[in-house]
């Protein structure tokens, strides 16, 4: 039992001072939009206004707890209602209610008011992934957790997370926006309900599938924002973080150059022919973003949820069948269909590697040719 | 009936063994199932809380698999709710109101005993869940698809027993609101109703008006899955958004009726402790209404980010904004009602002073996430945990364990040890801000909820919390100690029991006759 105590002492010491650790914030940010500001200051508002309130009642009835009692010799009243103060203190609150809600108001108005924005982006949730669409400049991406948390997150890791940079809130492909414009953002969902928040721009919106959200940010400060998935999605819900970089319009319009000569660098390696090495090299670099959450790291799968890749019919049977699960996914299944989201030479090679990696040996090979003459 | 018929029925007590509790119509033997029945599901979800709080002591994921801890974050949520809040309720109800209304029994004895049994299987049927292939619910007590619908074998079981619970709680607010309409005393008109009578009547309305709404909707979502219907999938012209309107307009109204009995019971305490009426009988009536009323056109502030229209948005707000007014009005009732008494501070008085601090605490960050520009902020993080965990358990179970304190002498006809009590209080109190006064914190900080696991500054107060949590969990135990302890023996309590008490619940003997107001007293 001491022992017990001594490493429970000892571990919460340990994390108290160590300096990863130290992080006390306690207050709602301030943001980097104008928007941001505003939300903070009605924050602060209504948070004096409450503690106003506070002191007042909880003052008055700790006063009458200590002068009050009976063990004072303190004899009870007999008044057990008064209209006037009951009228008080019930027009009293409508006026501090009125008060709130008219700034709580115009806030609300400007926020949901997206018109006349200079960029628009989708945003597509995904079973756990976010997906960027740039309409208007052709860029499509998807962003994932990064892969270092990924690693120190699993079970039994042994990786310090306070070692890993950006714990959870790290992506491999953030999504960059310009500073000083209106961006317009656009929520949607691929499978189930997400909820998209930047605390930085205050914007939190649900993306529900089959319907489009909006919501708006003018960012007035260059910077890294980072936030999380707000609405339960499954089981990695807490696992599909947002990082946005908010760059000066310059740099950002580099980096749209960019994006776009990778696009075709990605297009021109589907048009070869891949040998099995770097097939398999590939197919591991996929499963690792787009499977591994739910069929696991050794192709296990999760008992009773989540089927196993290793030894399974799909991935041991006929290539027909196992492109079409891979590329069609499952109706009705969290199998999502995976043609939207990778491109040809990525189907090719995981499915390469589902078929000779993870404890299975097939022997075939699929080539981005086959994958593009079923689309 | 002749006096000779009516004598001989007097003396006929309980039957013995099992039986009389498979069989019992008697209101206390259904109220101590009830209370029972809670109590074992409360330590089931707490066990649950502990497991999620022990996975959340650090980053990393240490105990549990991201699937399990989603079961026990929505299990938890049930469990209390369906299990251990309503049912400790429904279980004072059927103990206190027949006497405090000077009735013999509850009007539909036989219902009662149904709406009691319904209650073990259904628990049953969701804690068996959790040993079912893909295992238990992990989508949330809300329920939302389409991530509700990829439960696996346990989703049947699920709705079942949501439906089961549901016949249960309408089927004993029947019967509270055929009691208190018909079996009144003479003179007990319903402006002299004691207020946990009053306010367990709105409750019973608001309960029957509900239970089929989400009967329904969980039903729809039966269908959804195995029938093909497209209700909530816009693949087929549903509506997925449409499931959170019809969940929250039955689960607003589930939020007062967790709350209302709450009222009624501290109402009942403050009043005996600081040996003065209460103030402002006919203005808490009215309050309560009130709120009952408003519980019914604010559902949509639990779904703000959801995207609505701006009209839409403005009016919840300020329906939601509104429910301030009546329930400041009842706090500042038992304000006054404390004013100019002459305080004594046993148990049940400390609990009920706790709770209208500590919901005080919780109404405050209500009337915050009621503001819909900053609840976009507030809204899914561990600011919302916070807010709905102290009004809660700080406010709805110190309320029960205030009404266990207060009326145990009076049904066991022993008194309670007052310093174990006290112990029990104050380590209770001091446990469960510690609990959830940093999750305030952690949530304006950024955190969201429902996370098997967080960044690494969230750290510190993850840890305070998670050791309050542990602290607030074994304090319970000696919570489960003092009662067994009070059943089984103590010091024989007087009919009065507290000094202050008026009401007809105390003229009876303690314990009360198995059969009480066979002949019903005069109220003046």
């Amino acid at each position: 039992m001491n022992k017990l105590i001594q490493i429970a002492v000892g571990m919460m010491g340990a994390a108290f001072t160590s300096g990863a650790y130290a992080a006390w914030e306690t207050n709602l940010t301030k943001g980097v939009t104008d928007i941001s500001h505003e939300v903070y200051d009605l924050h602060m508002l209504v948070l004096y206004v409450c503690i106003a309130i506070g002191v007042l009642v909880f003052g008055a009835m700790i006063y009458s707890m200590i002068y009050h009692r009976k063990s004072k010799g303190h004899k009870a009243a007999t008044f057990h209602e008064s209209t006037k103060a009951e009228i008080a203190w019930t027009i009293v609150p409508v006026f501090i209610l009125v008060a709130l809600a008219i700034p709580a108001a115009k806030a609300l108005i400007k926020m949901e008011d997206s018109s006349n924005a200079d960029l628009t982006i989708l945003v597509t949730g995904y079973q756990w992934k976010w997906q960027y669409e740039y309409p208007e400049e052709g860029i499509s991406f998807f962003s994932n957790l990064a892969s270092d948390s990924r690693e120190a997150s699993a079970r039994d890791s042994g990786i310090d997370p306070a070692t890993v940079d950006n714990y959870l809130l790290e992506v491999d492909n953030p999504l960059v926006i310009p500073v000083g414009k209106k961006v317009r953002f656009l929520f949607t969902s691929n499978d189930v309900n997400h909820g998209w928040w930047v605390p930085d721009f205050a914007v939190k919106k649900d993306a529900i599938p089959g319907f489009i959200n909006d919501m708006w940010a003018n960012v007035n400060e260059p910077g890294i924002y980072r936030g999380q998935c707000a609405e339960l999605c499954g089981k990695d819900h807490g696992f599909m973080p947002i990082v946005v970089i908010a760059k000066e319009e310059s740099e950002y319009n580099e980096w749209v150059e960019q994006q776009l000569a990778s696009a075709k660098e990605t297009e021109a390696a589907a048009n070869k022919t891949w040998d099995m090495a770097s097939l398999m090299e590939q197919g591991e670099k996929v499963y690792t973003t787009s499977c591994v959450a739910c069929h696991q790291a050794g192709g296990q799968g999760i008992p009773g949820v989540f089927p196993a890749i290793t030894g399974s019919a799909i991935a041991t049977g006929d290539v027909a069948g196992h492109l079409d699960t891979i590329m069609n996914g499952r109706p009705g299944t969290a199998m999502q269909a995976f043609a939207g989201q990778l491109n040809d030479a990525d189907v090719a090679a995981v499915t390469t590697y589902q078929r000779n990696g993870l404890g299975n040996s097939v022997g075939d090979m699929v080539q981005p040719s086959d994958v593009k003459a079923l689309r | 009936m002749n006096a000779h018929v009516a004598d001989t029925h007097e003396h006929h007590g309980p039957e013995k063994g099992l039986m009389r509790w498979i069989t019992t119509t008697n209101h206390k033997d259904i109220g101590s199932l009830y209370l029972w029945f809670s109590l074992i599901m409360f330590l089931i979800g707490g066990v649950m809380a502990l497991i999620i709080r022990a996975e959340l002591f650090q980053p990393g994921l240490q105990f549990v698999d991201p699937q399990f801890f989603n079961s026990m974050t929505t299990m938890h949520a049930l469990i209390m709710i369906f299990g251990a809040l309503m049912p400790a309720f429904v279980g004072l109800a059927n103990w206190m109101i027949p006497m405090m209304i000077g009735a013999p029994d509850m009007a539909l004895p036989r219902m009662n005993n149904w709406s009691f049994w319904i209650l073990p299987f259904a628990g049953t049927l969701l804690v068996a869940t959790l040993f079912v292939e893909g295992g238990a619910p992990a989508s949330g007590w809300t329920m939302y698809p389409p991530l509700v619908l990829q439960t696996g074998a346990a989703f049947p079981m699920l709705i079942f027993s949501v439906h089961l619970l549901g016949f249960s709680s309408i089927m004993g607010s029947i019967n509270i609101i055929a009691t208190i309409m018909n079996l009144r005393a003479p003179g007990m008109t319903y402006m002299k109703m004691p207020l946990f009578v009053w306010t367990w009547f709105i409750t019973a309305y608001l309960l029957i008006a509900t239970m089929p709404v989400l009967a329904g909707a969980v039903t729809m979502l039966l269908t959804d899955k195995y029938f093909a219907t497209s209700f909530f999938d816009a693949a087929g012209g549903g509506d997925p958004v449409m499931f959170q309107h019809i969940f929250w307009f039955f689960g607003h109204p589930e939020v007062y009726i967790l709350i209302l009995p709450a009222f009624g019971i501290v109402s009942q305490i403050i009043p005996t402790f600081a040996r003065k009426p209460l103030f402002g009988y006919s203005s808490m009536v009215y309050a309560t209404a009130s709120i009952a009323f408003l519980s019914f056109i604010v559902w949509a502030h639990h779904m703000f980010t959801v995207g609505m229209p701006v009209a839409a948005e403005l009016f919840f707000m300020m329906a939601t904004m509104l429910i301030a007014v009546p329930t400041g009005v009842k706090v500042f009732n038992w304000v006054s009602t404390m004013w100019r008494g002459s305080m004594t501070f046993e148990t049940p008085m400390l609990f009920a002073i706790g709770f209208v601090m500590m919901f005080t605490i919780g109404g405050f960050s209500g009337l915050m996430m009621a503001m819909t520009p900053i609840d976009f902020q507030y809204h899914d993080t561990y600011f919302i945990v916070a807010h709905f965990h102290y009004v809660l358990v700080p406010g709805a179970i110190f309320s029960v364990m205030a009404a266990v304190y207060y009326w145990l002498p009076k049904w066991t006809g022993n008194m309670y040890d007052e310093s174990l009590g006290k112990f029990h209080f104050w380590i209770s109190t001091i446990f469960v801000n510690i609990l959830f006064f940093p999750q305030h914190f952690v949530g304006l900080a950024g955190m969201p909820r429902r996370i098997p696991d967080y960044s690494v500054q969230f750290t510190d107060f993850n840890m305070i919390s998670t050791v309050g949590a542990f602290g607030f969990g074994l304090s319970q135990l000696l919570f489960v100690y003092i009662i067994i302890k009070t059943v089984r023996g103590g010091e024989k309590a007087t009919d009065q029991v507290w000094e202050g008490a008026e009401g007809l619940e105390w003229t009876l003997s303690s314990p009360p006759e198995y059969h009480t107001f066979t002949v019903q007293p005069d109220v003046k």
